[in-house]
């Protein structure tokens, strides 16, 4: 049985079904991320302290670049098809592809630089983040804990540039802390402190978005390319569909950054 | 279009082929035909309304005779839900707190909404347009399944080690982020996590489904319905799509923040400094449960009016097939279902007056909140109007749509003094809450739920209901729903509490309205005989009714009636055009009392059944 409009557009309203259903459905997200977003603010009105420049604002200024090419690589790829060029469209969106894993890839490294770097709380509230000069282990077990202070401008553009390709020599200092003295540490988990929970919840779900986004990329790259066999135009509106939820996730991470590395 | 539509009669004209094609398990499990879905979706929420029924039966029991074992149930439970829940058959706080939550839980998201909403929504709303299928067939079926799974792992929750969630149906931080975590805590089987998990899958379950009911709407309309001549019920099923569209994601964004703050000792909900059993919790510190109450909130009023909508849809169709004229206005109606749909987005903080906003953040609620009365007064007054002068017939779906417009009435008015924070003041927490909104949850919604299966059961299965079992089903429904919740109203002036575990036994001033508690009990039972004739009336017509021997059977003039009996696969045999306003019925100058919206002019003319073309 056919479902009148999957191709050709509705004359009244001069779109097909699922470009409808797909702005129906970035409504919908847009009052997802709007939850997180309003909670975010709602939190740091509220909160007492909240900390500046924990994360690496290169890693994540070059993780925007990447997604806003994306963006561009994905619009040129339903161009080509469009146009009926199917080994551009091919070419385009595996470029888009790429650019969609470099993202996470480097999304992860962040996420694994965070989960290395600790935070310690002295009883007298004051607050030393740096990284451990010991194994985890060791550190459980001890009851000194040894740790290497993050150098007074590691919040620098420059200093986290140079982090990223090296080990920047200011960490050679180590601080030992009794642990009578702490009221408690932890590295860089969600339960760290709320900021942190805030950009692992936030960030987190916008990476299951981008890996959504690939999973059905990848899919119109791979086996339902074989559609363009049949009905090259219900390709295109297939991958336009999917090309604007891909710009609607850049658009999600483009507030992301400022709000979480800037502000 | 046109060759569209030949397309969509081809495919139905290769009917009987296309049934044996089909295999069993894609025809009834894994289907992907809007009717069929619609069915699914009306009898799992109908199993799980008589599940959660059931809960609230029991409670009502342990109110009536506190701390005393339940008979013939008591020893079952225990059985099923082990000793610490119910030792010897009684029924022990924690799991009356565990029912309660449960019953609210499932009701609300489970039951009615699936039911009202997408159960007819599903099945209706492709027929009163004309339309093949839905938009999306195969994102149908998920979201069916999603919502499935979703009830599942609900019903899973009660046998995990601590029993089902026990936070209420608003699953309240900071007591929800700390609940199920005594001894013996397992991260992800515990009641409250699988609340959490239950209610996402649910969430993106009606997410696609709403998406799939708005663009089948906007785009599979047939040739010549515009939107002035949309059925009412395709009008609120439309308002409501929105509603959950909009208003459920921020919940789930809740859901996933409790989640993690269950799951990583995040404290997106819980603030600082928080004790719990006497000890410091172990939290990082800096969270709102405010937060948690306006993001529920955000979601949990739409919510009300995500059930009240479809009743309303359903009520307006019945009453002008019955009244036999048109709807008294249907523009005033459908404007009133699109504000009420606006205006419930931003009455949500009236669920929070006692959480000390500020007043000018409580007087913006307020206002809104009463504005909300005015449409909702003008839909009642088309209705009661629409009887005015009208040659009524009594069948059963026109009791039960009849009955709906006085519940729905108590309803509303008893939910203004909530409104507005001076009384709120004084009500709040108390049965009269209780009263209020289950007039507008069981009684409204479930009078228009039953009312719509009597109506269009003809058209999904080929046989009519019973009338007699019909009549014998609404009488005392109609009577022991009053009997059940009238009496909360009384206590709760009583300042009676609805969390009270004991019924307010340990209460002095409520010790003279303690006697009500056995008025509802014995009304809850009563009511839950009187769904027995409808359990036999539906499964014995189901395959011995009488047959209905026109397309046709209430004389009606929408869509749904122009398809075979039952519609088969694609719905209609020849292509549909709409030439009318939805509701045309006792034309002058037509000689039957209803003119069909599919009817073309052209050809009454040519019959001599018109003697002029109506205005």
């Amino acid at each position: 049985m056919e479902i009148p409009y999957t191709v050709t557009a509705r004359p009244d309203t001069g779109l097909y079904n699922a470009k409808v259903g797909i702005w129906l459905f970035l409504a919908s997200e847009v009052m997802l991320f709007g939850g997180l977003f309003s909670a975010y603010i709602f939190l740091r009105l509220g909160a007492s302290h909240w900390p500046h420049h924990i994360l690496n604002v290169p890693m994540g200024l070059f993780n925007t670049m990447v997604l806003i090419s994306s963006s561009i690589t994905m619009v040129l790829a339903w161009s080509s098809l469009k146009m009926r060029d199917f080994a551009k469209y091919r070419q385009w969106l595996g470029i888009t592809l790429f650019c969609g894993v470099l993202f996470l890839s480097v999304k992860s490294v962040e996420y694994k630089d965070k989960f290395h770097h600790y935070g310690v709380i002295l009883k007298n509230g004051q607050e030393i983040t740096g990284h451990l000069a010991m194994s985890e282990e060791e550190a459980m077990r001890s009851d000194v804990l040894k740790i290497k202070p993050d150098p007074e401008n590691a919040g620098d553009f420059v200093y986290q540039l140079k982090s990223i390709f090296s080990k920047p020599e200011a960490e050679e200092k180590v601080l030992e802390i009794p642990k009578n003295e702490i009221r408690w540490w932890s590295n860089f988990v969600p339960k760290y402190n709320t900021y942190l929970a805030t950009y692992f919840t936030m960030t987190g779900i916008h990476a299951l978005h981008i890996l959504g986004g690939l999973l059905v990329l990848g899919y119109f790259w791979g086996p339902g390319a074989s559609l363009y066999k049949r009905n090259p135009e219900h390709l295109a509106n297939r991958v336009e569909v999917a090309g604007l939820f891909w710009h609607f996730v850049d658009l999600v991470w483009i507030f992301l950054f400022p709000t979480l590395y800037l502000f | 279009m046109d060759s569209e539509m030949s397309m969509t009669s081809h495919a139905a004209h290769g009917l009987h082929e296309k049934h044996e094609e089909i295999p069993w398990i894609r025809k009834y499990v894994f289907s992907t035909d809007h009717k069929m879905i619609g069915y699914q979706y009306m009898v799992t929420s109908l199993f799980v309304a008589l599940f959660a029924f059931f809960l609230m039966v029991l409670m009502r029991w342990q109110l009536s005779f506190p701390g005393k074992p339940i008979p013939v149930f008591g020893p079952i439970l225990e059985k099923l839900l082990g000793s610490s829940m119910a030792p010897g058959g009684v029924m022990t706080p924690q799991l009356y707190n565990s029912f309660g939550a449960m019953h609210g839980t499932m009701m609300i998201f489970m039951a009615l909404v699936p039911a009202l909403f997408a159960g007819f929504g599903n099945f209706v709303v492709p027929l009163q347009i004309g339309a093949p299928d839905m938009a999306f067939p195969r994102l149908n079926m998920a979201s069916f399944w999603l919502f499935f799974v979703g009830v599942v792992i609900m019903m899973v929750s009660f046998f995990v080690p601590g029993g089902a969630a026990k936070s209420g149906w608003t699953s309240y931080t900071p007591l929800a982020d700390f609940a199920d975590m005594g001894p013996g805590f397992h991260p992800l089987f515990n009641g409250q996590t699988l609340w959490l998990i239950g209610m996402a899958f649910n969430i993106t379950g009606s997410l696609l489904g709403s998406v799939n009911i708005i663009t089948t709407i906007i785009q599979l309309r047939t040739k010549g319905l515009s939107w002035m001549r949309l059925p009412v019920f395709v009008w609120s099923e439309l308002v409501t799509a929105f509603l959950l569209l909009l208003a459920f994601p921020p919940l789930e964004s809740a859901a996933i923040m409790q989640l993690m703050d269950r799951l990583f000792g995040t404290s997106f909900f819980s603030p600082e400094g928080l004790i719990v059993n006497g000890k410091h919790a172990d939290i990082s510190g800096g969270g709102s449960s405010i937060l948690w109450q306006h993001l529920f909130w955000f979601l949990g009023h739409p919510e009300v009016y995500v059930q009240i909508l479809p009743t309303m849809g359903i009520v307006g169709e019945i009453f002008a097939n019955n009244t036999r004229k048109p709807l008294w206005s249907y523009k005033v109606f459908v404007y009133s279902l699109l504000a009420i749909g606006f205006l419930s987005m931003i009455v949500w903080a009236h669920h929070m007056y006692m959480t000390g906003m500020g007043q000018a953040v409580t007087s913006f609620f307020q206002i809104f909140t009463t504005i909300i009365s005015i449409p909702s007064v003008l839909l009642g007054t088309v209705l009661l109007l629409s009887l005015w002068g009208a040659s009524i017939r009594f069948n059963v779906p026109m009791l039960f749509a009849l009955a709906w417009l006085p519940m729905f009435g108590i309803g509303g008015l008893t939910g203004l003094p909530l409104g507005w924070t001076a009384s709120d003041v004084v009500l709040h927490d108390t049965y009269y809450v209780i009263g209020h909104f289950h007039y507008m949850m069981a009684p409204a919604s479930l009078l228009a739920l039953f009312a719509g299966i009597y109506y269009w059961f003809p058209k999904a299965t080929g046989r009519y209901m019973n009338e007699f079992l019909g009549k014998l089903h609404f009488w005392p429904t109609v009577i022991f729903f009053n009997g059940i919740f009238f009496p909360m109203l009384v206590q709760g002036f009583a300042g009676v509490h609805r969390r009270w575990y004991d019924g307010g036994a340990g209460w002095q001033m409520a010790q003279n309205v303690l006697w009500l508690n056995q008025v509802m009990s014995v009304s809850a039972w009563a009511l839950a005989i009187a769904q027995i004739p409808f359990i036999i009336n539906f499964f014995w017509s189901l395959w011995a009714g009488k047959k209905v021997t026109d397309d046709n059977p209430w004389q009606a003039t929408t869509l749904e009636w122009a398809t075979p009996t039952p519609p088969g696969h694609g719905n209609f045999l020849h292509p549909v055009a709409v030439y009318r306003d939805p509701y045309e019925y006792s034309v002058p100058g037509y000689k039957q009392d209803y003119l069909p919206q599919w009817e073309p002019e052209e050809r009454l003319r040519k019959e001599g059944n018109l003697s002029q073309i109506p205005s």
